[in-house]
């Protein structure tokens, strides 16, 4: 028997969109239930918002200089205001935060060129974000060189500060971690034992005690004279600690890619270096990328914690701006803006990371 | 086709793949008990055998994705040792195609053919996609070069596999049940690209069920079980007159039906 002696043409699929009237019934709407629900909900965002809303923005005060601008019921963002270059540079002297402008500006542009897929000599302005930058960055920002006048990293500070505890961690825990996640896929008894140990030794200890013991601890240990930059000490153990995180996160990645992948590789000749670097990890590295973002997000979150070896990063200098006898009382604003810039810092990394894994997707 | 400076003062005599007492074990599992086979230049070879036998781990023993515990193994004359560098020059000789393609996705097809030229052999990479762009349209699939893997057919996908290999100019080619994934009306497809390349006189070792293959092309059969090699024949008087009682199991089961 023969069913259709002719092909059928291909027919458009039955449209589903509705008006927006008849979206509204069938989801919020559908029954009694549902729309008591619904109307509780919609209460609950009222009794929420509004206030927050009033607070934050139609009752606040935005402009003046001094505690005494701040006459209305609302937020004083007065206080923000009147502080904000000292939550940005922190100590740094205010006749030199020009210096850190700039590499500010520079960071940023060579981020942007690195992130807008269009601009051309990616390659170069990788490797030139990698290894000059960050001397351009020291230089710049530390000083004595070139007649700049030298400011001691004591008096960094603020937003800066915790942005260079956060760019230099990821920066420098990335390549460590997946250097331990390789180590530790070795099938050389010594150097797996050695990733193993020291993976396990930094994620078992918290951060906190890490720091402490990197600025108390220590100096005990070296002989009298020799003293390591604080915030050098603060940075080498953020690095250590995300690093043991990093590296189980690239190993989940390495275990997801197929052996076969790897065979393919090395019949077609390569070399063990090769075949992870062009055909292992960046199949993996794509795959880790909301693992490696989540990590990078924590980790710049955790920088707060260098308040306690006596690093202002920006939480630590809006508390210290908070304890000033002449701005007592708006711990609330103080908090609500900290608690916004990193919102916003977190918040872009974590757009990004989907666009990216979006655009890397090469439909399998 | 073999530009490759020789090594082996007499590498050109001598056997392309040869195996004396080889033995492996996975664990405490025998699962390649004393083989000797002698390959010549030039030769194609089909290894049949129930699964299990050892035929793939037997041809993944010649470019060392399986280590061998006992036995010696040359391959044009260069013995395969523990070396990374002696393994690496023994890879770059043999070429390799897979059950599952194991093509990178992250790549495009024509980069897929080009890696291993600009990265292992230093070519520039005009030249290497050249050459790419020739071994793509023998197996007919040069207009997919800018496509990704995950866009192609399987039967396309096995046939760049081939070009990939034979990019890197193998003086031998192991298949590893190379149909096997395929959906059937795939097979024929990468079948002709392999009938092609015997005519062309690569010495090719094949795993495969396809007795149709073997017969057209196949100098030898051999047919493996539990490790080892049971009979080896030519292919008519291995299909038509097969010794071994196994022998004769194995082929009533695949050609029966």
């Amino acid at each position: 028997m023969i069913h259709n002696r002719e092909m059928l043409p291909s027919q458009p699929a039955p449209r589903r969109s509705i008006g927006p009237f008849a979206w509204l019934k069938a989801n919020l709407f559908s029954g009694p239930v549902n729309t008591l629900v619904t109307l509780a909900g919609l209460y609950l965002l009222y009794w929420l918002l509004t206030p927050t809303i009033q607070w934050a923005f139609i009752e606040a005060d935005w402009q003046g200089a001094s505690p005494d601008d701040c006459t209305s019921a609302g937020a004083c963002w007065v206080f923000v205001n009147a502080r904000l270059d000292q939550f940005i540079y922190g100590l740094y002297p205010s006749e030199e935060t020009w210096r850190i402008n700039i590499v500010f500006a520079l960071f940023t542009a060579l981020i942007a060129w690195l992130a807008i897929p269009r601009l051309p000599y990616k390659r170069w302005i990788a490797i030139i974000t990698l290894f000059v930058f960050p001397v351009i960055a020291y230089v710049l920002m530390h000083g004595g060189y070139f007649g700049l006048p030298r400011v001691s990293t004591q008096r960094w500070g603020g937003l800066t500060l915790t942005l260079v505890l956060a760019v230099v961690g990821m920066v420098a825990a990335l390549p460590i971690g997946v250097i331990l996640a390789l180590g530790r896929r070795s099938t050389m008894p010594i150097i797996r034992s050695v990733c193993v140990i020291f993976i396990e030794f930094w994620r078992g200890a918290p951060l906190i005690t890490i720091l402490f013991m990197a600025s108390v601890m220590l100096p005990l240990f070296m002989p009298t004279g020799v003293d390591i930059d604080r915030l050098i000490r603060a940075l080498v153990g953020i690095t250590l600690f995300q690093s043991a995180y990093m590296a189980e996160v690239v190993r989940g990645g390495l275990q997801a890619i197929p052996n076969g992948q790897d065979e393919a590789a090395a019949a077609l000749g390569m070399s063990y270096w090769k075949r992870m670097g062009l055909i292992v990890l960046p199949q993996a590295l794509k795959m880790m990328i909301p693992g490696i973002v989540n990590t990078f997000i924590s980790l710049f979150k955790d920088t707060t914690l260098v308040m306690i070896i006596g690093l202002f990063d920006l939480l630590g200098i809006v508390q210290a701006a908070l304890s000033d006898s002449r701005w007592l009382g708006f711990d609330v604003e103080g908090y609500v803006f900290t608690a916004f810039v990193f919102w916003i810092f977190c918040f872009s990394m974590s757009r990004y990371s989907q666009y990216l894994e979006r655009r890397l997707h090469t439909g399998h | 086709m073999n530009e490759q400076a020789t090594t082996a003062a007499n590498a050109d005599d001598a056997l392309m793949v040869e195996m004396r007492g080889l033995n492996k074990w996975f664990g405490d599992f025998h699962v390649l008990r004393e083989i000797y086979l002698e390959v010549e230049r030039g030769e194609r070879i089909v290894i049949c055998g129930p699964s299990g036998s050892g035929k793939s781990t037997l041809i993944r023993c010649i470019n060392h994705l399986e280590e061998f515990q006992k036995g010696d193994l040359s391959v044009g004359g260069l013995p395969m040792t523990q070396d990374v560098k002696r393994i690496e020059q023994i890879r770059r000789r043999v070429g390799m195609v897979f059950q599952h393609f194991n093509l990178f996705p992250h790549l495009t097809v024509l980069e897929n053919c080009c890696l291993s030229p600009i990265w292992v052999q230093k070519k520039p990479r005009k030249e290497a996609e050249a050459q790419a762009m020739n071994y793509l349209e023998r197996v007919q699939i040069a207009e997919q070069a800018l496509k990704y893997p995950g866009q192609l057919s399987g039967g396309q996908q096995q046939r760049v596999a081939i070009a990939r290999s034979l990019c890197m100019h193998p003086e031998v080619m192991l298949f590893d049940e190379p149909t096997s994934a395929l959906d059937p009306e795939m097979i024929k497809e990468v079948l002709d690209v392999m009938v092609e390349l015997a005519h062309e006189g690569m010495t090719m070792l094949c795993v495969t069920h396809e007795m149709g293959f073997a017969k057209t092309v196949a100098d030898r059969v051999i047919f493996m079980d539990q490790g080892q090699i049971i009979e080896e024949n030519a292919p008519e008087a291995f299909f038509n007159d097969p010794q071994s009682e196994r022998t004769q199991l194995f082929l009533s089961q695949i050609l029966g039906h």
